[in-house]
């Protein structure tokens, strides 16, 4: 199904500037190598060698951070938005 | 395009990458794009080796800008004493710093300890230790060309940020979450900036503005796109510690933990005195942290010796720690576990109790961050981890007015009588 990806400002020089690109998936590990495999040095940027998510990467469905559903196995909805979002602190 | 082009601070080379060490401008950037990491600052520490000096430092306003050498923005020549000047490079200047450090006999008889001390951070500008970190942050901002400031905020940066906003004469935009304090809300309002309460809870908050910031590049997020230079103003904490301690520095401290930043820096800082040749011998000072148990991810990861901490859904009366997913989490965990300190937890119960220990026997009145540190720290000398024979210092963040909810229900007047002298006698039972 059809899902869109909101790409930060980190990123955005491997994706022409854009940041919001849609890939076809059906889990966020599959939007994910999708938008990889759409623009090269995508995953080496967020996955770390092992194949999960860098510790400084979150990933949002819906606006409800992976890592409290199934993390790269997470199922996404047609229509749904996953965003990439740097950590940062704050307080 | 977002306004870049500053020249570095007198003491600045650029940013650098924690984890990868790739280095960057000293522009808005926060984040490395090859690996995520978070950016710091790279000092050049052989020249503020050479223009630092006790000498120096004392004759500095009581400020934390008496370091501007150590700081990442202002320029050192236009910090005065007055305060808020608005030559170039002056400070964006509320005069936040240099607040009291004091012995605390009486509490630390109740606890158990020996030399106790208290980092008395309530009696900042606008009532806590955020005051230290905007000022930095908000003064590179300028230095940067930003004319609006905007924060993600458990409610006391948000009051920092509007106030230091508004003496800079900058727009600001500060987000929270919906369900804040009361009196965080007001006392943000009141300077007039725009205040958007969001309905999640901060670890939402500080998404969007993590989203916004790529929107919105003529804004200043102190904690987003300047954070590197923000973070920095905690390192003061340390700084003040060990000059009022007359350049020696505690055995032991108890920082409350919130993203894990002020925890790190505070190590930071104490480290950098003895770099820059201030302290002789490098220092050993043991970092131990505190959390609230409806939101520990530190707390809980130090008790599983993992390096891992998972994120949490906060359920805690201290607000201004309940950070979920804290993005320095993993590096105060490597600093308490590399110092031999520990982080602890308690209940929201024990917090309130923290409080009312505190205020009964010292005289202060901390939010309920503050109660966190008290009870922690508690906690920790009944479990032999802070032990009587050390010199200890709690760091007491924020002020208790902003956090009246969390007491209000325990604490009130001891009777209401009529105005007479018969009623006081009978209501007070006093001795004659």
């Amino acid at each position: 199904m059809s899902v869109s990806v909101r790409v930060p400002t980190q990123l955005r020089n491997l994706t022409g500037g854009e940041g919001q690109i849609s890939v076809e998936a059906a889990t966020v590990g599959e939007a994910l190598k999708a938008l990889d495999a759409a623009h090269p040095g995508v995953g080496e940027r967020i996955f770390d060698e092992s194949g999960g998510l860098r510790r400084f990467v979150n990933v949002f469905v819906a606006d409800e951070d992976v890592r409290f559903q199934q993390g790269l196995d997470t199922v996404v909805q047609e229509g749904q938005t996953i965003s990439i979002v740097p950590a940062v602190a704050g307080g | 395009m977002s306004p870049t082009s500053a020249p570095a601070g007198p003491h600045i080379i650029g940013l650098r990458c924690r984890e990868c060490g790739r280095g960057y401008p000293a522009e808005a950037l926060h984040v490395c794009e090859f690996c995520f990491g978070p950016l710091e600052v790279d000092y050049d520490y052989e020249a503020i080796t050479a223009a630092i000096s006790r000498e120096k430092i004392a004759a500095g306003p009581p400020t934390i800008w008496r370091y501007a050498d150590l700081l990442p923005a202002g320029s050192p020549g236009a910090v005065t004493s007055s305060g808020g000047a608005s030559a170039p490079g002056a400070p964006v200047d509320l005069g936040a710093g240099f607040t009291p450090l004091v012995r605390a006999d009486r509490l630390a008889s109740e606890l158990g300890l020996g030399e106790l001390w208290l980092k008395n951070d309530t009696l900042n500008p606008t009532g806590s230790f955020k005051d230290r970190v905007v000022s930095v942050a908000l003064t590179r901002a300028r230095e940067l060309g930003f004319k609006l400031a905007a924060c993600a905020s458990t409610g006391n940066l948000a009051n920092s940020v509007a106030a230091h906003a508004a003496r800079a004469g900058m727009d600001s935009v500060v987000f929270i979450p919906h369900d804040l304090e009361p009196a965080k809300v007001v006392t943000t309002a009141v300077y007039g900036g725009k205040l958007i309460a969001v309905d999640g809870t901060y670890d939402d908050v500080n998404r969007l503005c993590s989203e916004l910031t790529a929107d919105h590049p003529t804004w200043a997020f102190v904690n987003v796109n300047v954070r590197p230079y923000y973070s920095e103003g905690s390192k003061t904490l340390a700084y003040e510690v060990a000059e009022q301690l007359g350049w020696e520095v505690p055995d032991h401290v108890v920082v409350p933990v919130a993203s894990g930043s002020q925890l790190v820096k505070v190590q930071k800082g104490f480290a950098e005195l003895h770099r820059v040749g201030l302290l002789a011998e490098e220092p050993q000072v043991r970092i131990s942290g505190a959390q609230a148990t409806g939101c520990s991810p530190v707390a809980t990861a130090f008790a599983e010796g993992t390096d891992h901490v998972r994120p949490q859904k906060p359920r805690t009366i201290a607000k201004s720690l309940a950070i979920g997913n804290p993005a320095d989490g993993w590096y105060a965990l490597d600093v308490v576990r590399s110092t031999g300190g520990a982080v602890g937890s308690v209940t929201d119960d024990e917090i309130v109790e923290g409080i009312r220990l505190l205020a009964r026997t010292e005289g202060i009145f901390a939010e309920t961050a503050g109660g966190v540190t008290i009870a922690t720290l508690a906690n920790l000398a009944r479990q032999g981890v802070v032990r009587a024979d050390e010199r200890v210092v709690a760091y007491i963040t924020g002020l208790g007015l902003k956090t009246i909810d969390a007491v209000s229900p325990h604490v009130g007047p001891t009777a209401t009588i009529a105005p007479t002298i018969e009623a006081f006698n009978q209501a007070a039972e006093v001795d004659s």
